[in-house]
């Protein structure tokens, strides 16, 4: 059981239960979806954004408990944030997961990372690390702006 | 032997079912219609045409060349016979179903379908019989008709019946379904669709390791299956085509082996089945999968199916008994397959899990994203049946299922 409860830690067992922000976002003026073809994801998220600032961050679809979990926290996580900050930790929330670094974190960045932490255990997975950076992909395109749906292929 | 298997001792024939995984748990292979594992006669009919045997075939005046070609054309000889086909020549190796459902459509279909025409499939197809006659489809102007499933998972026949209409030119069917374990009852198909003056296509990719397959009983056109869900190698696979079909059509890939003489004015084509088999082919697969086929005789078909057919049901008992489990696919006539959901946890994580617990299980559409819209759900996870499988990892599966059900209470 230790290995599943490693991956399968409490925090993200309660956010796929009860996922927060799982709504549409009044006045959201930035959108994206992810979509894995692998598995059939699919996640749409919006986001409000005034003077640089995610003021609100909301998402919807559905997924698995990795993926779902994953873009609960990162709304929780994001919301508030400048739109530098907010693309500083997709890239380190991407760098937790696929391993690769690309600068040591700031003291700030990995109190910011700090619960998102959780999905360290994800990195063995090689066939879930998707799930978990799925959404964060999707907030990635969204706070650039882009259009098109992101697919993990 | 031949009336009951002895499987502890078959599954001493398959080397990799014999290991524990890196969680420390024994492997519990149920992910057979992804493929099958195999067994050492085949591994070792591999090994010994690379030490001794090879070379390229049809060519060579050498010993090697002609113990290669010998070998390769045993192998097709092998694979007409499992196929119950009239002669060897109605054998086209391919490099598996996908290949072989390309060719008939790229060849057959090019020919034969025109704007107007009409190509029916069923709602149970794998995306391997689906996008193959889209492409055509889109080519020609024609249009793709499906032939729906009941609730069960059944075809409904009815509705086949009534889609085979005066502008169809080709039906082409699963004969059991990947997603839903559904055997279709396409002897009674193809009795139909001839009535109509349809030619019929039937995938036997999922068919051929668990039933005996007779081209001329069925009265299929086209059938076709791959190795390496036979106990085979990968790469390989066959396509039977009735000859007076394949005669008339032309070929679908050019280059070596498929010509009898090249000039710049002109090519005249090799003789069947050669004409389809353009280039250097997998040799050694072919004759990978003549020793498996070898393989699944010895042991027995009938043997299998009824085996099969006792842990299906076992195995159904036992998830109907889980809680939060539903089966997905509950056709009256299943081979191997069982597709289910677990209410509250998506299949991703049902796979990681029993994954934990050293049970392989495929999860997603299983290619067949139009069966998973069907019922109504974004996936499903599937355990799939081989004759090395015990009630014993049925149990291991249950289990697995518990733990599934702990970690999401």
């Amino acid at each position: 059981m230790s290995d599943i409860r490693e991956l399968y830690q409490s925090v993200i067992l309660d956010h796929n239960k009860r996922p927060r922000n799982f709504r549409k976002v009044d006045g959201a003026n930035r959108r994206a979806e992810g979509y894995n073809p692998l598995c059939g994801d699919k996640v749409a998220v919006q986001l409000r954004i005034e003077d640089g600032v995610v003021r609100d961050v909301g998402f919807e679809g559905s997924g698995c408990a990795i993926s779902t979990a994953s873009a609960s926290m990162m709304t929780e996580s994001v919301k508030g944030r400048s739109l530098a900050d907010a693309e500083q930790l997709f890239q380190r929330f991407h760098d937790l997961l696929t391993g690769e670094t690309h600068a040591e974190p700031s003291v700030d960045e990995q109190a910011a990372l700090g619960k998102l932490t959780v999905f360290s255990g994800v990195r063995e997975y090689p066939a879930r690390v998707k799930c978990a950076t799925l959404v964060w992909h999707a907030l990635h395109s969204a706070l650039e702006g882009r259009a098109d749906p992101v697919s993990t292929e | 032997m031949k009336d009951k298997l002895d499987v502890k001792r078959l599954r001493e024939d398959f080397p990799i079912l014999h290991q524990t995984l890196q969680h420390g748990r024994p492997l519990v292979y149920l992910d057979n219609a992804a493929t099958t594992q195999k067994p050492r006669a085949v591994i070792n009919a591999l090994v010994r045409y690379y030490e001794r045997d090879n070379a390229n075939i049809h060519r060579g005046v050498h010993e090697l060349s002609q113990r290669s070609t010998a070998a390769f054309e045993d192998a097709r000889t092998k694979v007409q016979g499992f196929l119950g086909a009239a002669h060897p020549s109605e054998i086209v190796f391919t490099r598996g179903t996908t290949e072989a459902i390309n060719l008939v459509a790229q060849s057959f279909g090019r020919a034969n379908v025109d704007s107007g025409d009409e190509v029916l499939i069923s709602a149970m197809e794998h995306h391997s019989n689906i996008v193959p006659w889209q492409m055509l489809c889109e080519e020609k102007g024609a249009r793709l008709r499906v032939v729906p499933i009941d609730d069960r998972g059944d075809l409904v026949l009815d509705e086949l019946s009534r889609l085979l209409g005066p502008r169809t030119k080709l039906l082409a069917i699963a004969h059991v379904s990947n997603a839903l374990g559904t055997v279709n009852p396409v002897r009674e198909i193809i009795e139909l669709a001839h009535e109509r003056g349809v030619a019929v296509l039937v995938d036997g990719a999922q068919a051929v390791a668990h039933t005996r397959v007779d081209v001329r009983d069925l009265g299929c056109d086209f059938y076709c299956f791959s190795g390496h869900k036979l106990y085979g190698p990968t790469g390989i696979g066959a396509l039977y085509g009735r000859s007076e079909l394949l005669e008339a059509m032309a070929p679908w890939q050019g280059g070596g082996d498929m010509i009898a003489s090249v000039t710049f004015e002109k090519t005249t084509y090799n003789v069947l089945p050669h004409k389809f088999e353009a280039g250097t082919p997998h040799i050694a697969g072919a004759i990978g999968l003549g020793v498996a086929i070898e393989y699944v005789q010895s042991v027995g078909l009938d043997a299998i199916a009824a085996y099969e057919s006792e842990l299906l049901a076992y195995a159904t008992r036992a998830l109907a008994g889980v809680p939060r489990v539903r089966l997905i696919g509950t056709a009256r006539q299943k081979a191997s397959v069982l597709s289910f959901v677990m209410q509250g946890v998506h299949p991703h994580d049902v796979g990681t899990i029993l994954d934990l617990e050293g049970i392989a299980i495929r999860t997603g559409h299983h290619c067949a994203q139009p069966v998973m819209d069907r019922f109504d759900v974004p996936a499903t996870a599937r355990a799939s049946l081989a004759f090395y499988n015990t009630r014993d990892e049925i149990d291991a599966l249950v289990a697995g299922l518990g733990r599934v059900a702990e970690v999401f209470a």
